[in-house]
């Protein structure tokens, strides 16, 4: 596999933004109401991320470490605005619905994240392929959502209403239950699908077979924007608690 | 000789009642409330949806322990207290299904997903009800009595209409299965108190600070027949007596016993004269129940020579 590929896998399943690494919840939680919705926002967010990572990526050796972050907003920040007016001018329906989350779309972690933990650290192409991973596996995960809820929440698939069914006389009409469309719904759903895919992983690693880390300590701690959490540990370290409560009695 | 110097710890006292003697008791104390309910909507058999609910909460406590390989616990009777709970809380005319899907809620998504009993965050009854109110607005806020249709007492209060206090006392209005008699549910609350289920200072605490909140703020003074209205419409008394004094719910703090009651009297007040709907017991009470960590640690006692904040 070489480097370009493993990127779009990497995006795609082994840290997916929505359901292994947890970033950008914000939009995922507010404008997932309908599948339509999701894909609007994960390509847009997808087509910030590519351009942005590949811009800083060229940069990379121009932005001083000192101030790098303000330089990163700025180059996301022009190209959300470019997003943002093309929307607008293109596809108003869908401006209309994401609404605020379109300019929100410059704090989004999933952006500057990639950017600070890779872009700035690699060159342009592998940049631009991290960028459509990521951005894939966010507008993959936002569809699921989208789909879940609106297919429970409102009846419909992709805004088409869902027929009766019919069995002789009786017409079986489905309730919406509209829950699944307000904001506790996004909660309810997220949480199962991650259940769901954390199921699934762990089936997978007792039969053995291969299973996709999901920590990210594969190009090393140098490269990682965790490595303050974890400590530079290896992946799937657990830190002793017993040893650490039998040391602080002997101190005490 | 030697057993009365054992030194062990914490709890010393020990009684024989079980967590299904006292929820055995909450059933009894339920059952006024419910029959009057089944006789009062027998128009609507409301028995149907009573006793598929109540099942539906049972059965979903059962297939989800079986399927999890925990204990089953379903003869500690909680499950059927929360499934008769919420389907007192619910209109009679609304589908079974919808009974059923509340009840899988309570059970399975508020009580077993956070541990089972004792680990619930709020009320899995009221949870349910709330969630059936925000996913099917239309049908859990229509109700009929008599076969005739139209807005419950206390919405015709707030419109500004004349209610008739004695119908609103024993029962014969429209509202959910079992909110609607003052009497019915009275009878079981003092059956509660007496027998020390329920500790008065929770339903207590609630009733007086909703009456003050509702004397100063209703707009109609101290008026008898408007606070009586107040009190006996909606779902305040079963919520009160019945919703409010859930031990996994509530507070063990005596102090904190008052805290939480006064936090629902405003809260419901606030609701109810303020809010957009008519009806604002349940979110008051689940609201209430998200402070009850704050509150047990604002008021936790202090142990003899400990200064101020537990030290020495």
């Amino acid at each position: 596999m070489n480097k370009c590929t493993e990127r779009i896998f990497n995006g795609l399943i082994k840290e997916n933004p929505t359901f292994v690494l947890m970033l950008g919840m914000c939009p995922t939680l507010a404008v997932t109401t309908s599948a339509i919705n999701g894909i609007g926002m994960g390509l847009s967010t997808t087509a910030v991320l590519i351009m942005s990572n590949m811009l800083i990526s060229m940069l990379r050796k121009i932005i001083p470490d000192s101030v790098r972050m303000p330089a990163f907003i700025v180059v996301v920040a022009s190209f959300v605005t470019i997003v943002d007016f093309l929307l607008e001018g293109f596809v108003p329906s869908l401006y209309d619905s994401l609404g605020l989350y379109i300019p929100l779309i410059v704090v989004n972690c999933i952006i500057l994240g990639r950017a600070e933990s890779y872009a700035s650290k690699n060159p342009v192409l592998p940049s631009i392929f991290d960028g459509v991973g990521m951005g894939l596996g966010f507008t993959v995960g936002l569809t699921c959502i989208g789909i879940v809820r609106e297919l429970i929440g409102a009846g419909q698939i992709f805004g088409m209403d869902i027929p009766p069914i019919r069995i002789a006389s009786i017409s079986l009409e489905y309730e919406p239950v509209a829950i699944f469309v307000q904001a506790p719904g996004a909660f309810l759903v997220l949480a199962c699908l991650v259940a769901a895919q954390n199921k699934v992983k762990i089936r997978l690693a007792k039969k053995g077979k291969k299973v996709p880390k999901t920590s990210g300590c594969a190009d090393g701690c140098a490269s990682c924007s965790s490595r303050g959490i974890c400590g530079g540990h290896p992946a799937g370290y657990v830190p002793d608690n017993k040893t650490d409560d039998k040391k602080e009695q002997e101190e005490a | 000789m030697n057993e009365k110097y054992n030194v062990s710890s914490s709890p010393h006292i020990r009684d024989r009642i079980k967590s299904s003697n006292i929820m055995l008791l909450v059933l009894i104390a339920l059952l006024p409330a419910t029959l009057f309910g089944i006789w009062n909507f027998r128009h609507e058999n409301a028995w149907i949806l009573v006793v598929v609910t109540t099942a539906a909460a049972v059965l979903s406590e059962f297939i989800y322990e079986k399927l999890m390989h925990k204990p089953i616990t379903i003869n500690d009777l909680s499950a059927a207290v929360t499934g008769l709970l919420l389907a007192l809380n619910l209109p009679p005319t609304l589908p079974w299904w919808m009974g059923v899907l509340g009840a899988v809620f309570a059970i399975v998504v508020v009580k077993q997903l956070f541990g089972g009993l004792g680990q619930n965050f709020m009320n899995p009854a009221l949870a349910a009800r709330c969630f059936l109110l925000i996913s099917f607005t239309g049908q859990m806020t229509y109700f009929v009595y008599d076969g005739v249709t139209g807005p419950t007492p206390l919405a015709q209060l707030k419109a500004g209409e004349a209610v008739n206090t004695m119908d609103m006392l024993f029962g014969n209005i429209r509202g959910t299965i079992g909110e609607t008699s003052v009497i019915a549910i009275m009878i079981g609350a003092m059956f509660l108190i007496l027998m020390g289920v329920i500790d008065l200072r929770i339903p207590g605490s609630y009733i007086v600070s909703f009456v003050v909140f509702i004397v100063l703020f209703g707009g109609h003074g101290f008026d008898p027949q408007y606070i009586t209205a107040h009190l006996c419409g909606g779902g305040l008394m079963l919520g009160a007596w019945f919703m409010a004094t859930d031990y996994v719910t509530s507070p063990i703090t005596s102090s904190g016993k008052i805290v939480y009651g006064i936090c629902m009297g405003l809260l419901t007040g606030l609701f109810r004269l303020f809010g957009g709907s008519a009806e604002g017991v349940s979110y008051a009470i689940i609201i209430s129940n998200l402070l009850v960590p704050l509150i047990e640690k604002v008021t936790l006692p202090r142990p003899f020579g400990f200064g101020k904040g537990g030290e020495k």
